[in-house]
């Protein structure tokens, strides 16, 4: 399984990075980053989030321009000052959000990146035998809105493919992909290597990079804390690398669930809105108090409908579709659900959740203005400070006072305040989407804990994630979202990683099975 | 049959300008920028134009001035929303309210002068020809020009990799950067020859149209060369077809007073304007195709570095 | 070496507050080189424009006249700025406003209630509000775009108050001048400064202003509108109504036009004539924006851009220069105000061009 790592001994590496050091004025992102990447070579870029991974790729893929080092391309030092340039002498990047146009069709996105003469000698046919090649299947005329993730992610690799890269960067590519179709992606991956192109693998997922990666440097807080194989290594020694200790896992207790459902979704179909939006069909699920259930999904199955239709955000005609303690809200918005107990995290920190441009005291106000921080229609400052002063204390908010703005926390303190705000106005039934994407290691550790200790005081808890892993480590009950329909709710301790990505992928889900299914639903229409 | 050849031969002339200026505002907007400062490009592209024809007495030269001095203001508002990243609706704002003084102030000394305009080709015995002859034949040539200057946007747009590479830009500037593309560059290059066109149009209405220079001549085209463009969904054809109607509509309030109707002036000068705002509300009350057809960064400010 | 423009981490307020000095400052210098380029004496032509209109009492008076009608319409056009919606419809809502004004007064020309001016003022406000009403509907219910259709319905405002004067409001004693009757005595707004033409309508305006800055610094409602303004997103997920945010935008600039109408047709005119306002509905754009949106803002870019109207005319008597030069400083200011504002959110860095790497050609 396991391929050995070429070794080309006197060769030039053919990526060769020296003392890369680029600071933003909050955090110095990369400080003094060495890399070497050889001919051939898998090389995973492992660190957690915030740790510089993303900023390291985007240098080497000449997006963003460093302040110091000096990188050299098969032993001669180059200027990477556009990504024109970039991928001119071989370097493609997969990213993690899709550098594709929606309105297009595969055929005109791929011919866009191409040299406008390559772009015009039977492009259909050579996108055909690259995809057939490095089995990545792709209907040239097809526009790209009609894709799911997992299809775009193979437009962008065979664009990139196309191009005949001697590097290609991979910037946390399985997060967009069911367990299944992770094994198919390290196939061609694997492959491509085996042709000589060197692999930059971007991820903070331990297991995917010791099954797939020759070597692997780690990067913490914007430096390299280490280089190592990591096929000699165990999950936990890469972990200690990477974030200096060992994982924490929250403590989790048996739930006790209150009985009533406190969220109740019934029958709920909704066309969506946006043309290259998912429609929602038939969604069922109920929440009680005491539990927290979790829905899995690929990103771009219908999750930010769902979300906008439960925050009230967008309402539906019948009210009874969406029940919050028994009553009927379907039809109110998103403040008057607020006033009968539902408080929401979306996954949208800056922009949705908070306002990047107004203080922390002011983003308070946004949903807590009701917990007496308005008297007769005008605004209690005072109080709006203090309420923002006692979110900052109680959930470790590292900030210098209510008074900053928004938009000048990291992602995880921004996270921490949007979730201490929420909690502080005593929820009975908490959403939150993604809580812990993009955030470190140690306020993932503690938001997990947060909505445990919610859990167990009584909320019902709904939580929509990408990352089963997370889904695994806190749910008690797991839904699968896909193509805009939800699967029966399953025990987490019932059920697998693998039978969930088996819902994943799956075009269809029977919505009243109560076992999981192991053949295709017939009869209801997909696509 | 004449009359009503005559009535279409003056309907192109009165949608003319709206097709420059709707077409090259079309180009702009495809590249994802909102330049809202049509009226005062019009405006100076006007007086720049008559400015010159009078100076030179070569009406053509005029032309070619109003296209310098649409481009000249739209630099500005290029400089201003794509290099200092300021917010494209106050800066389009800026370049109308701008423009309207500025050719205010400079066409004050030549609100009374004549030029000899560009006039309509008349082919001697082929024009004469009864209804098709004046239909195809008796047009002005900066109309003429206008058609060609649709079949150029169309096929550059549609049929080109230049106007594939603009549609991109205008959809994401993110993946357009990504790839590769000088996506500020773009812009720019939009930009101008959106403001190209605009000073073309009241060029047009200067030195063809009219021609004359008045304060504020263009009276509101700009304004609804804009609203034409959502009106077409930002497909060229419709923005011809959108640009003739009004056209048209403008040439009602002269015929009704021709035909001695009994509504006051005032009453049937206000249509075309209250045409405008109906047409823009059932266009635009369809939300889905009007998502499905905008370029997705429309107005949205973009940096590659951030 | 080149300069790039770096994102600072927090958006500058003191970078805020100098933009429109700096502004101002740019407005001036243009001001010398175009003065200098007519063959005027620049020194003096900066006197005519800047100086010699407030030299006098009268002079004072007539800059808060027309300073009146500018802070009006630009503090009901920032509310909704700052919510996003833009109204350049101001125009047309005075004009209305003051069509309804006028049109009680005219009504009421032989009988000496006492009432009336209040009714006036509620009228022109009414009237403002249900001209901007229009677009506010056409927007919630259609999704039709805010900026063109209060922008068309300029035009149509315009027409409607020429085809009354012209026609059925045409005083028929007025030698056939387009105008109506005069209001009676009853009907116009007091004046407030002896010497001068300075009448009660500036008072209105100050109030309006610190209403304005009450509304939109200290309540829910206007905080709202702020973070619809700049996070529709988060807006949405508050539960702010975007319907409403529009309607209040929206109704608060037609409501401060409209009295803005009312104020000159029973202030300086005195009765309905073809044009009510030298354009202050969209040189209100401009103060809006050069007052940062905000009240005392809006308060001194109005006496700025009043000077300015002087200023010009002024010049046009002196210095033998087209009045239009008004229009041209007032776009230029908005111009330079648009290029300073870029170091609030960014600061510029010079760097050196980095040497010592090799660039190879693929």
């Amino acid at each position: 399984m396991i391929v050995p790592a070429p070794a080309h001994p006197g060769v030039a590496p053919r990526l060769g990075l020296a003392g890369i050091t680029k600071a933003y004025p909050t955090v110095v992102a990369n400080d003094g980053i060495d890399l070497e990447v050889l001919p051939g070579e898998i090389h995973a870029v492992l660190g957690e989030n915030g740790a510089g991974k993303s900023t390291l790729m985007k240098i080497v893929y000449g997006l963003v321009k460093p302040d110091a080092g000096v990188i050299h391309w098969n032993g001669v030092p180059v200027a990477l000052t556009n990504p024109a340039r970039a991928r001119k002498l071989g370097i493609g990047m997969v990213f993690q959000h899709f550098s594709l146009f929606e309105s297009l069709t595969v055929a005109q996105n791929i011919a866009l990146a191409l040299d406008p003469a390559e772009a015009r000698n039977g492009l259909s046919a050579r996108i055909e035998e690259v995809s057939a090649r490095y089995g990545l299947p792709l209907t040239p005329d097809r526009p790209v809105h009609s894709m799911s993730v997992g299809e775009r992610q193979r437009v962008e690799i065979v664009r990139c493919l196309l191009q005949h890269p001697r590097l290609l960067i991979m910037d946390e590519p399985t997060s967009v992909l069911a367990p299944q179709a992770i094994e198919t992606l390290f196939a061609t991956l694997r492959q491509l290597a085996g042709d000589g192109c060197s692999i930059l693998y971007v991820s903070h997922k331990l297991d995917e990079i010791r099954t797939l990666c020759h070597r692997a440097t780690v990067l913490r807080e914007g430096r390299v804390t280490g280089t190592c194989d990591p096929r000699q290594e165990s999950s936990s020694s890469l972990a200690r690398m990477m974030i200096g200790s060992d994982l924490p896992h929250p403590r989790h207790r048996a739930p006790h669930v209150t009985g009533a459902a406190l969220l109740r979704v019934q029958g709920l179909s909704l066309p969506s809105r946006d043309p290259f939006g998912t429609s929602l069909h038939d969604i069922n699920l109920d929440v009680h108090g005491g539990e927290i259930v979790g829905i899995a999904g690929i990103a771009g199955n219908g999750q930010r409908e769902l979300l906008a239709v439960l925050s009230g955000e967008r309402r539906v005609a019948v009210a009874a579709t969406i029940r919050l303690c028994g009553m009927a809200v379907g039809h109110l918005d998103a403040g008057a659900r607020r006033e009968r107990g539902l408080a929401f995290i979306p996954e949208e920190r800056l922009g949705r959740g908070a306002v990047p441009d107004m203080s922390l005291a002011e983003n308070a106000l946004l949903t807590a203005w009701r917990r007496g921080l308005v008297r007769r229609g005008f605004v209690d400052r005072a109080a709006a400070g203090r309420y923002a002063a006692s979110v900052i204390d109680e959930y470790h908010v590292r900030a210098a006072g209510p008074e900053v703005d928004a938009g000048s926390l990291s992602g995880g303190n921004l996270q921490k305040f949007i979730v201490g705000r929420e909690l502080r106005q005593h929820p009975n039934v908490l959403i939150a989407a993604q809580p812990t994407w993009g955030v470190d290691v140690g306020a993932s550790a503690s938001i997990r804990q947060t909505l445990l200790d919610l859990r167990d005081s009584g909320v019902a808890v709904l939580v929509l994630s990408e990352e089963l892993d997370e889904l695994f480590e806190i749910a008690d009950r797991i839904a699968v979202i896909a193509q805009g329909r939800l699967s029966a709710a399953y025990p987490a301790s019932a059920t697998s990683a693998e039978a969930m990505g088996l819902l994943m992928s799956r075009a269809l889900i029977a919505p009243d099975a109560t076992t999981i299914p192991h053949s295709s639903a017939a009869g209801a229409s997909g696509a | 049959m004449d009359h009503v050849a005559g009535l279409l031969v003056l309907t192109l002339a009165a949608g003319t300008p709206l097709v420059y200026a709707a077409l090259g505002e079309l180009i702009v907007e495809k590249a994802g920028v909102l330049n809202l400062g049509v009226e005062g490009m019009m405006l100076v592209g006007a007086v720049a134009a008559f400015i010159m024809a009078a100076r030179t007495g070569n009406a053509w030269l005029g032309i070619l001035a109003g296209m310098a001095g649409g481009a000249a203001l739209a630099a500005v508002f290029a400089v201003l929303t794509l290099s200092l990243l300021a917010n494209q609706v106050a800066a389009g704002l800026a370049l109308s309210l701008f423009g309207i003084g500025l050719s205010a102030f400079v066409g004050l000394p030549y609100v009374n002068v004549v030029i000899d305009g560009i006039r309509p080709i008349t082919i001697a015995g082929i024009s004469d020809l009864p209804y098709i002859g004046k239909l195809l034949f008796g047009h002005n040539p900066l109309v003429y020009l206008s058609i060609a200057q649709f079949a150029a946007v169309h096929w550059f747009l549609y049929g080109t990799r230049a106007g594939l590479i603009v549609r991109a830009v205008g959809e994401s500037p993110q993946s357009a950067h990504a790839i590769g593309y000088p996506v500020i560059r773009i812009r720019y290059l939009a930009v101008l020859f959106g403001g190209a066109c605009a000073g073309l149009a009241g060029a047009y209405l200067a030195v063809a149209y009219t021609p004359l220079w008045a304060e504020g001549m263009t009276a509101g085209r700009g304004w609804i060369a804009l609203a034409l463009v959502v009106f077409a969904t930002w497909k060229p054809w419709r923005v011809v077809a959108g640009a003739y109607l009004f056209g048209g509509l403008t040439l009602a309030q002269f015929q009704a007073q021709a035909s001695g109707a009994a509504i006051a002036p005032q009453l049937l000068s206000m249509l075309p304007y209250l045409a405008t705002v109906i047409v823009l509300a059932l266009i635009s009350r369809d939300a889905v195709m009007i998502r499905q057809n905008a370029p997705a960064s429309l107005g949205k400010p973009y940096h590659p570095e951030h | 070496m080149r300069l790039v423009l770096e994102p600072r981490q927090e958006p500058s307020r003191s970078a805020g507050l100098l933009s429109p000095l700096l502004a101002v400052a740019a407005t001036l210098l243009l001001g010398f080189v175009l003065f200098s380029a007519l063959d005027k004496d620049p020194w003096q032509a900066l006197q005519v424009f800047f100086v010699q209109p407030v030299a006098t009492e009268y002079g004072v008076g007539e800059l808060l006249l027309k300073a009146g009608p500018l802070m009006l319409c630009a503090i009901g056009l920032a509310i909704g700025y700052r919510a996003n919606v833009w109204n350049i419809g101001a125009e047309g809502q005075l004009t209305i406003g003051g069509i309804a004004a006028g049109g009680l007064a005219l009504v009421f020309t032989d009988s000496p209630a006492p009432w009336l001016l209040p009714a006036m003022i509620v009228a022109g406000a009414l009237g403002g509000m249900a001209w901007a009403a229009i677009p506010a509907w056409l927007r919630t219910r259609f999704n039709a775009n805010e900026i063109l259709t209060s922008l068309m319905l300029v035009y149509v405002a315009t027409y409607l108050l020429s085809f009354l004067v012209h026609g059925p409001w045409r005083d028929p004693e007025g030698f056939n001048f387009p105008q109506s009757k005069m209001f009676a005595e009853n009907a116009l707004l007091p004046n407030i400064f002896p010497g001068t033409r300075l009448n009660a309508g500036f008072l209105v305006a100050l109030a309006a202003v610190a209403t304005g800055w009450l509304f939109m610094a200290r309540s829910l409602a206007g905080f709202q509108m702020r973070v619809a303004g700049l996070a529709p997103a988060a807006a949405d997920y508050a539960g702010i109504s975007t319907r409403r945010t529009v309607w209040l935008s929206m109704l608060a600039g037609g409501l401060c036009a409209g009295i803005a109408g009312m104020n000159e047709a029973a202030g300086p005119l005195g009765q309905l004539q073809p044009t009510l306002s030298p354009g202050y509905g969209f040189a209100a754009i401009i103060v809006a924006f050069v007052g940062r949106l905000h009240a005392v803002g809006i308060l001194l870019a109005s006496l700025l851009m009043s000077l300015l109207y002087l200023g010009g005319e002024a010049a046009q008597v002196t210095l033998a220069l087209p009045a239009a030069v008004t229009g041209l400083f007032q776009g230029t200011l908005l111009f330079f105000l648009l290029a300073a504002d870029v170091f609030i959110h960014y600061r510029v860095r010079m760097i050196r061009s980095t040497s010592g790497f090799t660039v190879p050609e693929a």
